[in-house]
């Protein structure tokens, strides 16, 4: 006969070393590999790079060890691959730039973005104990969220670049504060719908198999759809708009698990993309230059053209199955390879096989996001966790899909990858929220006791049981 | 450097990609499946094959081979008679009914003490009781019958431990 057994859980710290070395080794051959292929020789400063890079991740590493020893042993060595390749890319890229005279020093400033993300990723791993605390926050963040999306607007802080002004400017550093709002949404979904779903998800008439909500529960959905059109009017930024709406949906869905939500948000979003795309020129430039990308006209058009996303197709062309090789290749012709399209340029150095490694590399992230939301017990950890495997999922389809020509382009940021200190930061936090749910969802419950101990004292289990939050008796 | 050289470092910079992928994939791999399947009989002799001297008999029962929880010992068993009804083959394979001194009635119905899910059982199938320490199985009026050892029962009989009895589809005996 046979007995079904759940596995034993490993904390995984030992796994999540081994990975890292492996990440690690990426990251720096990769460095090494730009310089061997750009100017024939191994780069001066590797050492200096490899121990730098080495140190914060270990450090990182260590800081699990001490504060989320349970936490998935998958998602941080896969986000320091692709931050380092990412920033192997930017690295080659700035050699093009530097060799036409363009402006580079990219590198240097996404190295230290790095850095101070890592370091900031570690220190919300520090002081979040528990990831229940966040729900205390909940309108907190909403304010928070909103504030910094409509901060570019203010005058004198928003800065308008390219026709979009998702920028604020702070002491000669530029930030998107969109990229942080998402987190603090993500927070505020989570805590009202835990608090709301039974109304969403029951309240209401069934039509057509359908179960529809009550036509007052639909405020939400409606503040946040007119939110993120807002967002697309005022501040012109196709992407971010999409992305808070669709991190509001799915949050919805996880909630709720009501298929009308999709169908009446998918709904909503068509009627917006059509209205926009009629009624803005810059939105229906971009669905003219995905449609007829390769007509001669739309290719040359000075603004909003084809010309950036049909180059980008060529250096895909170019790269084939194998790459050309880091450093081999012209990823600098097409306009802005260091950030939106470093995935065109990485597909042209490493080729669909390394493309398809990188996207694995994201659905691995995404997995065990949606993991650690299936196995976390509260329910504002699970749809915390949801949320933001969706984000970062959401955004890299959106961002894969523009440069690839499925999707018209939207300007979002491929997660750890593209140039930019917000996302970079905003992507390390999200990591670092992730790794503490997960360490919450994977620690092994405490033993059972009998529910009345067999002498009537009570049994103080753990002497170190200062702080309120804390499992009590827990394995640590 | 020659051009192999540079063909190499390119193939093999991919290779290390799909290098981290595949082990991390390898990692994940226990959490798709989530349990394992355990073969007791197997493990139970792994057990005795590795345990020079048997415990003492009136230890608590032989260490698991995985930590599992430990159970709390139920020390109001008496003597060495079956303790539990088990599912050897059908749907229901792996089910442990444990026995008390109540019988065990089984069939489609509901209100058994164990449901088969199973067209080729009647709703009030068998039943499996005890009486003077000895377990017996009785067929209650069913279509398509009870069988122990491949001999139909017509009446109650006694069921000794380890003995094969088919319900349906589904085989059970009882254990120790």
């Amino acid at each position: 006969m046979a007995t079904i057994q759940p596995h034993r859980v490993r904390a995984g710290r030992g796994t999540e070393l081994g990975l890292l070395v492996l990440a690690l080794a990426i990251s720096i051959s990769g460095y090494v590999l730009v310089g061997l292929g750009t100017e024939g020789t191994v780069p001066a400063d590797v050492l200096g790079y490899s121990l730098g890079l080495t140190a914060l991740a270990v450090g990182l590493h260590v800081v699990m060890r001490w504060r989320a020893p349970f936490a998935d042993p998958v998602i941080m060595p896969v986000a320091v691959a692709l931050n380092g390749i990412g920033l192997a890319m930017i690295y080659r890229i700035d050699f093009a730039y530097a060799a036409r005279g363009k402006e580079h020093g990219f590198a240097e400033r996404q190295l230290t973005w790095t850095a101070l993300s890592i370091a900031l990723a570690a220190v919300v791993l520090v002081l979040l104990r528990d990831h229940r605390t966040l729900r205390r926050y909940t309108y907190t963040a909403m304010v928070v969220g909103l504030a910094l999306v409509v901060l570019p607007l203010v005058p004198g802080l928003g800065v308008l670049i390219n026709g979009a002004r998702i920028w604020v400017r702070f002491g000669g550093v530029g930030l998107q504060p969109a990229e942080l709002a998402k987190i603090a949404l993500a927070v505020f979904f989570a805590g009202y719908l835990v608090t709301h779903r039974d109304t969403l998800a029951l309240a209401g008439p069934r039509v057509l198999g359908l179960q529809l909500p009550r036509a007052r529960d639909l405020g939400p959905i409606l503040i946040v759809w007119g939110a993120s059109l807002a967002v697309l009017v005022l501040e012109r930024d196709l992407g971010t708009s999409l992305l808070f709406f669709g991190l509001f949906v799915a949050m919805l869905y996880l909630a709720t698990e009501r298929l009308s939500w999709v169908i009446i948000g998918l709904g909503l979003f068509v009627v917006g993309a059509f209205f926009a795309a009629t009624a803005f020129a810059h939105v229906g430039a971009r669905f003219d230059a995905w449609l007829h990308a390769m007509d001669d006209d739309v290719f040359q058009k000075a603004v909003g053209g084809s010309g950036q996303l049909v180059r980008g197709l060529f250096g895909l062309a170019n790269g084939g199955l194998f790459g050309t090789g880091l450093g081999q290749g012209r990823p600098d012709l097409v306009p802005y390879a260091e950030s939106d399209f470093i995935y065109a340029s990485l597909g042209e150095e490493l080729g669909l096989t390394g493309m398809l490694a990188i996207l694995l590399g994201y659905l691995i992230l995404a997995e065990r996001g949606f993991r650690t939301a299936v196995g976390v017990r509260d329910g504002f950890g699970k749809l915390l966790a949801g949320g933001l495997s969706f984000v970062v999922a959401f955004q890299t389809v959106v961002v894969v899909g523009g440069v690839t020509k499925m999707i018209p382009l939207t300007g979002l940021t491929t997660p750890f990858l593209a140039y930019g200190g917000s996302s970079l930061v905003a992507n390390w936090i999200i990591v670092a929220l992730l790794l503490r749910v997960s360490d919450e969802a994977r620690r092994p419950a405490p033993a059972v006791r009998a529910l009345t101990p067999e002498v009537g004292t009570p049994v103080v289990v753990g002497a170190s049981d200062d702080h309120p939050t804390e499992r009590i008796g827990g394995a640590s | 450097m020659s051009e192999v050289t540079v063909t190499l470092l390119r193939l093999g910079y991919l290779a290390l990609l799909w290098v981290l992928v595949l082990s991390a994939i390898s990692v994940l791999r226990r959490d798709l499946y989530g349990t394992r399947i355990v073969d007791r009989r197997r493990a139970n002799k792994q057990v005795q094959a590795r345990t020079a001297t048997p415990p003492p008999a009136a230890a608590v029962p032989a260490a698991a081979p995985e930590p599992a929880p430990v159970r709390t010992p139920r020390s109001a068993r008496s003597g060495s008679g079956p303790r539990r009804l088990v599912v050897t083959e059908g749907p229901l394979r792996g089910t442990i009914v444990p026995l008390g001194t109540s019988a065990v009635l089984i069939g489609r119905a509901p209100s058994n003490t164990l449901v088969l899910d199973d067209d080729y059982s009647s709703s009030r199938h068998a039943r499996v009781f005890q009486q003077d320490g000895q377990w017996f199985v009785e067929d209650l009026g069913s279509t398509n019958g009870t069988y122990v050892a491949d001999q139909r029962v017509e009446s109650a009989v006694p069921l000794p431990t380890g003995t094969p009895v088919r319900v349906g589809q589904s085989v059970l005996e009882l254990q120790r």
